[in-house]
């Protein structure tokens, strides 16, 4: 073979990976159980839906996780990290997705990654922070929710020693949790980067009424916020989140695959213990065969899932495909499992008490986040079959005339 | 499949078996080869591909991690390399599937050591061909439930019964065959044996016509056929066991004896040129977003199979051992089906026409291959028994037998 990065063997998950998940498994079981979880974001229905409050989180549980150096999994070790590969660190949001814990680590890791991948001195001091506990999100989507990196949703004006933003960036995940944003601003011809604090002035954050009850989620006003040089990170922001964005799909994957085997897992338990007509209703194949055809749809996911964590990992030219594959197909497992999860709970899992929709929300809002099963398709259409022909003049079928 | 994952030696005999078969992929066959071998019709048909599997054998890309003195070549982990390098060179597949992928394995495990002597050299280099005796009229999913009679006289069995669905029977010299010695237990009244075939005094072999209306595959009668004790594989009333590890073998649970060619690493290919070709409501097939997401969801499936059987190999990524290995027979004959399928709906008005007829799109492949792939959705435990197994084994739901 004479191409020079080959994925690296076993998916590049060896015995550290493995323990760093199991690390991860054990420590979120033990403190994040279904029960304490119900307890902490569905004691009730009301403060969210009806009043609009953001969802509780567990701020104690989240000063563990950055005792435990989470926030750095994602930073390389000049700046304070740990440097774990994507591989692990897809191992590790695999358990935050089992449990559905509400928190800015994902939010922080996606931050860390584009900083990683822009470098340079503002980038590194950013990194420094972040390592040290900061959390970050990203402010990088347009009002029309388009995941093309190029929609920035930010227009920025003024020399290099300071810029202006203007506008609004939507669906900002868990940027009440965030010290500060990585906003990309359009700038001339050129797509800008800046680290934002989320106290800044000027800056106003909305929160958006949503359903999901593990994260929060915000519109993000920037009238006329002023950013020091100091503060922008790279004025190749287009390439850079084009470069970053199958690492931010490897995560979203990673928390569906990790979300959709606890559902899985859980509705099997439940079939084993449920009887009606004297047995246990996983006895009857219109129980037991879609749980099996759940199972194939969320391993498929979850070998697409490492087989594009390691693509990153030795920056293959192939990451982009692999990450868009292993994100349609999470997507699209997420949904089918969360709908049988709650359907072959029969009423129990239709009710709020019982906690399914925690998960059955989680997803919902994961499958569309990055781009759903149907976007990543048509971008990998482009990729694998060559984009539509742009004049359909020149398509024209011969035979018709 | 990177490089990485593999040995020196490994390495070395890949670049060994991707040279030789470069080298000496065979002439176009005389006649259309079928899709698989388990519907080889034709004499025609039978002489090129067992002389095909001679020529493989010969260059140790089949039996490569058999024992030499079964007829091997003797190595560890070749036959995994060999058989993608097959796959991946579009050569045409293996005739002596049953052999290759059921007897040899079973005869390894329970045969005696002269049994594996004489039976598993004939698998290897085809020149000896097999099929199976499992099914018979009254005995499909419900495996157990068999009919055909052994009963000892003196050193000898006389066998007695009728097997259906046989591949291959009109050209085997023998058959994997599974008996009833006892009516006192079901399972354990159940005895193996290696059952001469061509030539057998006793044995009809009658042609069954599929869907196709093509043969393909038989009915065998058995009538007072007399065969010595020495073609016993393992003990009386051990059969159900043995038709056990027959049928892991065949549900891809390891690398077998060899498999591969074919072309299924090809189907994605086909399947955008197909598209590339065809005029749909005056534009190309190609250019058709509904038809661009149906072939990306298929490319997503034939990457997951891949990804899949590379995370079976890492222990740390898989819950349970057989989770992966078990869903192979499952995921790849559904994988076959909706690809022939959707071939069937992007040819249009073309896949109305017959192989026969001049105007055929690629020879009248894709109705035919889309017919044709019901036989291994039925075959080797119907679909609906594979998700009963893994809803079982893997799931851990109760049983529905």
């Amino acid at each position: 073979m004479t191409t020079t990065k080959t994925a690296p063997r076993d998916f590049g998950f060896g015995e550290d990976e493995a323990m760093l998940q199991e690390m991860a498994r054990k420590m979120l079981g033990e403190r994040l159980p279904m029960d304490k979880l119900r307890t902490l974001v569905a004691a009730a229905p009301e403060p969210i839906y009806d009043r609009g409050e953001r969802a509780p989180w567990d701020k104690e549980l989240w000063s563990e996780i950055v005792e435990l150096g989470w926030t750095g999994l994602a930073v390389g070790e000049a700046e304070g990290g740990s440097d774990v590969s994507l591989a692990g660190i897809a191992g590790i949001v695999e358990e935050i997705g089992r449990h559905a814990l509400p928190s800015p680590l994902i939010a922080t890791l996606m931050a860390s990654l584009v900083l990683r991948a822009a470098g340079g001195a503002v980038a590194g001091a950013l990194l420094k922070r972040i390592a040290g506990g900061a959390t970050a999100s990203l402010a990088i989507t347009n009002g029309r929710g388009s995941w093309d990196p190029e929609h920035a949703p930010l227009i920025a004006s003024g020399e290099a020693d300071e810029l202006v933003l203007h506008g609004g960036a939507r669906f900002v995940q868990d940027a009440f949790k965030a010290d500060f944003l990585i906003a990309s601003a359009r700038l001339g011809d050129t797509l800008v980067l800046c680290a934002v604090e989320t106290a800044a002035d000027g800056l106003r954050l909305e929160t958006d009424h949503i359903h999901d009850l593990t994260r929060d989620q915000a519109s993000v006003h920037f009238n006329g916020v002023r950013v020091g040089a100091s503060s922008v990170v790279t004025y190749e922001g287009a390439v850079v989140l084009q470069a970053v964005w199958p690492s931010l799909l490897v995560l979203v994957s990673a928390d569906l695959c990790g979300a959709s085997e606890r559902l899985l897992q859980t509705t099997v338990d439940y079939a084993k213990e449920r009887v009606q007509f004297d047995r246990p209703i996983g006895f009857f194949q219109a129980v037991k065969h879609p749980l099996v055809d759940a199972m194939v749809e969320i391993d498929r996911a979850r070998s697409l899932l490492y087989h594009a964590a390691a693509e990153v990992d030795v920056a293959s030219g192939k990451a982009e495909i692999a990450a868009r594959m292993a994100k349609s197909a999470a997507s699209d497992a997420a949904a089918f499992i969360s709908d049988r999860a709650i359907q072959l709970h029969g009423g129990i899992g239709f009710t709020w008490e019982y906690g399914l929709h925690i998960f059955f929300k989680r997803n919902m809002h994961n499958q569309s986040l990055f781009g759903d099963g149907v976007h990543h398709r048509k971008k990998l259409a482009d990729l694998l079959i060559g984009p539509i022909s742009t004049s359909p003049n020149l398509a024209r079928d011969p035979a018709a005339n | 499949m990177s490089s990485a994952d593999l040995s020196q030696e490994q390495r070395e005999f890949g670049e060994y078996a991707r040279g030789w078969l470069a080298e000496n992929a065979p002439p176009p066959p005389p006649e259309r080869l079928p899709i698989t071998p388990i519907e080889v019709m034709t004499v025609g048909q039978r002489d090129y591909l067992q002389a095909w599997q001679r020529k493989c054998y010969d260059a140790g890309l089949v039996g490569a991690d058999y024992p030499k003195a079964y007829g091997g070549h003797g190595h560890t982990g070749f036959q995994r390399i060999a058989n993608q390098e097959m796959n991946r060179a579009g050569v045409p597949f293996l005739i002596n599937i049953v052999g290759l992928s059921m007897a040899a394995p079973t005869i390894l495990q329970h045969g005696t050591e002269e049994q594996r002597r004489k039976f598993i050299p004939g698998c290897l280099s085809g020149d000896e061909i097999w099929c199976q005796g499992f099914s018979e009229p009254g005995a499909g999913s419900d495996l157990a439930n068999q009919r055909t009679s052994a009963v000892p006289d003196g050193e000898d069995w006389i066998i007695n019964g009728h097997k259906v669905w046989t591949s291959l029977g009109h050209f085997a010299t023998w058959m994997i065959l599974v008996t009833r010695t006892s009516k006192d237990h079901k399972y354990d009244g159940l005895t193996y044996f290696l059952c001469p075939i061509a030539g057998q005094p006793g044995v009809t072999v009658r042609p069954l016509v599929k869907i196709t209306g093509e043969t393909g595959f038989n009915e065998v009668f058995f009538e007072d056929v007399r065969i010595p004790d020495a073609y016993r594989l393992d003990e009386v009333g051990k059969g159900w066991a043995v038709a056990m590890t027959t049928l892991l073998a065949e549900r891809g649970a390891s690398e077998g004896a060899g498999s591969g060619g074919g072309g299924g690493e090809s189907a994605i290919r086909d399947l955008i040129e197909l598209a590339r070709g065809t005029w749909r409501d005056g534009v190309l097939a190609a250019d058709d977003p509904v038809t661009r997401d149906a072939i990306m969801q298929r490319a997503i499936v034939a990457e997951g199979m891949r990804q899949n059987a590379k995370r079976a190999r890492v222990p740390a990524l898989c819950d349970h051992p057989m989770r992966l290995p078990l869903q192979q027979k499952l995921t790849g004959s559904e994988f076959q089906q909706n690809n022939a399928r959707l071939g069937v709906e992007i040819a249009g008005a073309h896949s109305t026409l017959y192989k026969l007829d001049p105007s055929a799109p690629q020879a009248g492949h894709w109705p035919l291959a889309y017919l044709n792939s019901y036989g291994n959705t039925i075959a080797a435990g119907t679909n609906e028994i594979q998700r009963n197994i893994l809803g079982e084994r893997v799931l851990g739901l109760p049983k529905t037998k």
